[in-house]
């Protein structure tokens, strides 16, 4: 997953860049899923991976990007870029030293625990069903916004 | 003697049941895959008044395996210009998610004890959907990859199809899992055996008005999901990626031998695949009214699975009857339907189900 990820800052093909990010993103969903996080791991490839990354691939092969692949590497772009990386790196591991719960492993997660569809669910519409519902109208409206303008444009 | 104790431990068990399980089914979506071509030359000849293929083996039933000989021999040609890389991984994408999507397929009950499922994921029908939408990679790259005018059209319009069928798709499944409450497929199979078919809910025990009313919602959603997976799999009236008039052969144009068969084996593997989705969810799965399921003896759960292929090869009848019968969309008006039509009946369609539902709940 990591060396994917690198692999699109580095790669000078937007296409490759693209590919790689999904690649990425696949690795990570495989990551939740051996964290028995069948929902998360589903999700973020229909998302992330099914939906979203399609149409950048879509946008970068219309836009038929060839300057970038051209382009030489800015060298002091590229050290500020590693020194950044290495900050935020040691800033990361002093955080996760400092928290109580990461000196001992997690416990083993509950056998006979709901399945997570049903889990997220659940908590989802018990806990947190004000936001939810206020996402929901959200989305609704940017969808039938989406229709009546693309029906707009038409005419 | 040898001890088999071996097999016998949980794991190990569950091991070697599963690689048998996959085998067997990829061997045998293959085969269908195979006879499907074949199948559909039959039908497309029947309706057009022909012969078809007739030469090889009896009723041309040989000629599969033929033309297969023949794709593996021939030239694998890589014009020049096109993006090697992607040119050659474009296939294996196209063919692979179409594969995938069998794990989650509940294709029988079970077999001495053996539930007759690859992966019993409990967000089986989620599992479908992403996998299926990584089938849209395979012909974005290869269109793009081969550096030619049509190939590069036909894949925009196929992912511009498929990113906008999936919309319909998932919705008008909602109302199913409104329903039976679960993502599971297998759970949602055992629904139907209870309860009767989706689209078909007479003839069971506790038939009364509820099921009655919900009947109607569950006849839109079937048919909003059967057309958009015409659409999602490329089938006419929605084969614009590959409008052979328009576009010379589509995303595939460049490619030749294997590397062309592998993209049309996974057209035939994803519309096996849909067939066996819709079977599943709303044709009642592996389940036939008055037949026990496999823990009533092996001799039920071999029918069980005879069952699930044999709605799934009506299915794919229906899918090559409808190819040789109906003419062509228009991209505009393909996209039209697509946005303006399935997406809002989908849409009201999960709110009747689930004001049914809430009403009789009360």
């Amino acid at each position: 997953m990591l060396g994917s990820a690198v692999a699109v800052v580095l790669l000078r093909n937007p296409v490759n860049s693209a590919m790689c990010l999904v690649l990425s993103f696949l690795a990570l969903a495989g990551l939740y899923i051996t964290l028995d996080a069948f929902f998360i791991g589903i999700i973020q490839v229909l998302v992330y991976a099914g939906a979203v990354m399609v149409l950048f691939l879509f946008i970068i092969m219309l836009l038929d990007l060839k300057a970038e692949a051209r382009r030489r590497l800015n060298l002091a772009a590229s050290a500020g870029g590693i020194a950044v990386i290495g900050g935020f790196a040691l800033l990361l591991v002093q955080v996760v030293k400092s928290l109580p719960s990461a000196a001992h492993p997690f416990p083993a997660l509950n056998p006979d625990a709901p399945s997570d569809v049903v889990g997220v669910g659940t908590t989802l519409f018990s806990h947190f069903n004000l936001p939810l519902q206020i996402i929901g109208v959200l989305l609704l409206v940017s969808t039938v916004g989406v229709v009546v303008l693309s029906r707009r444009t038409l005419r | 003697m040898l001890s088999f104790d071996i097999f016998l431990q949980p794991e190990i068990f569950l091991l070697w049941t599963s690689f048998l399980k996959t085998a067997v089914l990829v061997g045998v979506v293959l085969t269908m895959v195979a006879y499907s071509v074949w199948a559909e030359r039959k039908v497309s000849a029947f309706i057009q008044d022909r012969v078809g293929p007739n030469r090889v083996g009896w009723a041309g039933l040989l000629q599969p395996l033929v033309d297969g000989v023949k794709l593996v021999l021939k030239e694998n040609f890589v014009p020049s210009g096109v993006n090697k890389f992607f040119f050659s991984l474009a296939p294996a994408l196209a063919f692979v998610p179409a594969l995938l999507v069998l794990a989650v397929l509940p294709f029988g009950s079970s077999l001495f004890g053996v539930p007759m499922v690859i992966a019993n994921l409990n967000t089986g029908i989620l599992w479908v959907f992403a996998v299926s939408s990584l089938g849209v990679y395979g012909i974005v790259l290869a269109g793009w990859s081969s550096n030619s005018k049509y190939p590069f059209l036909g894949s925009i319009r196929s992912s511009s199809q498929m990113i906008s069928y999936e919309i319909a798709l998932g919705l008008s499944v909602i109302p199913i899992f409104l329903i039976t409450g679960t993502l599971n497929l297998g759970e949602i199979v055992q629904y139907q055996t209870l309860h009767g078919w989706m689209v078909f809910p007479m003839g069971m025990s506790g038939f009364n008005l509820q099921r009655l009313l919900l009947w109607i919602p569950m006849l839109i959603s079937f048919l909003v999901f059967l057309i958009a997976m015409f659409a999602e799999t490329n089938r006419l009236p929605f084969d614009l990626p590959e409008a052979e008039q328009e576009l010379v052969g589509g995303y595939h144009t460049e490619y030749s031998s294997m590397r062309f068969a592998m993209f049309f084996l996974g057209e035939y593997a994803a519309m096996i695949a849909g067939a066996g989705v819709i079977v599943t969810l709303f044709l009642g799965g592996w389940s036939l009214p008055f037949v026990p399921d496999g823990s009533q003896g092996w001799l039920w759960g071999v029918v069980n699975i005879a069952t699930f292929f044999a709605k799934v090869a009506a299915i794919i009848f229906f899918f090559l009857w409808i190819r040789w019968t109906l003419p062509r969309f228009r991209f505009d008006q393909l996209m039209k339907l697509g946005w303006y039509v399935f997406f809002e009946v989908a849409l009201v369609n999960i709110f009747l189900t689930a004001a049914i539902l809430l009403y009789f709940r009360s």
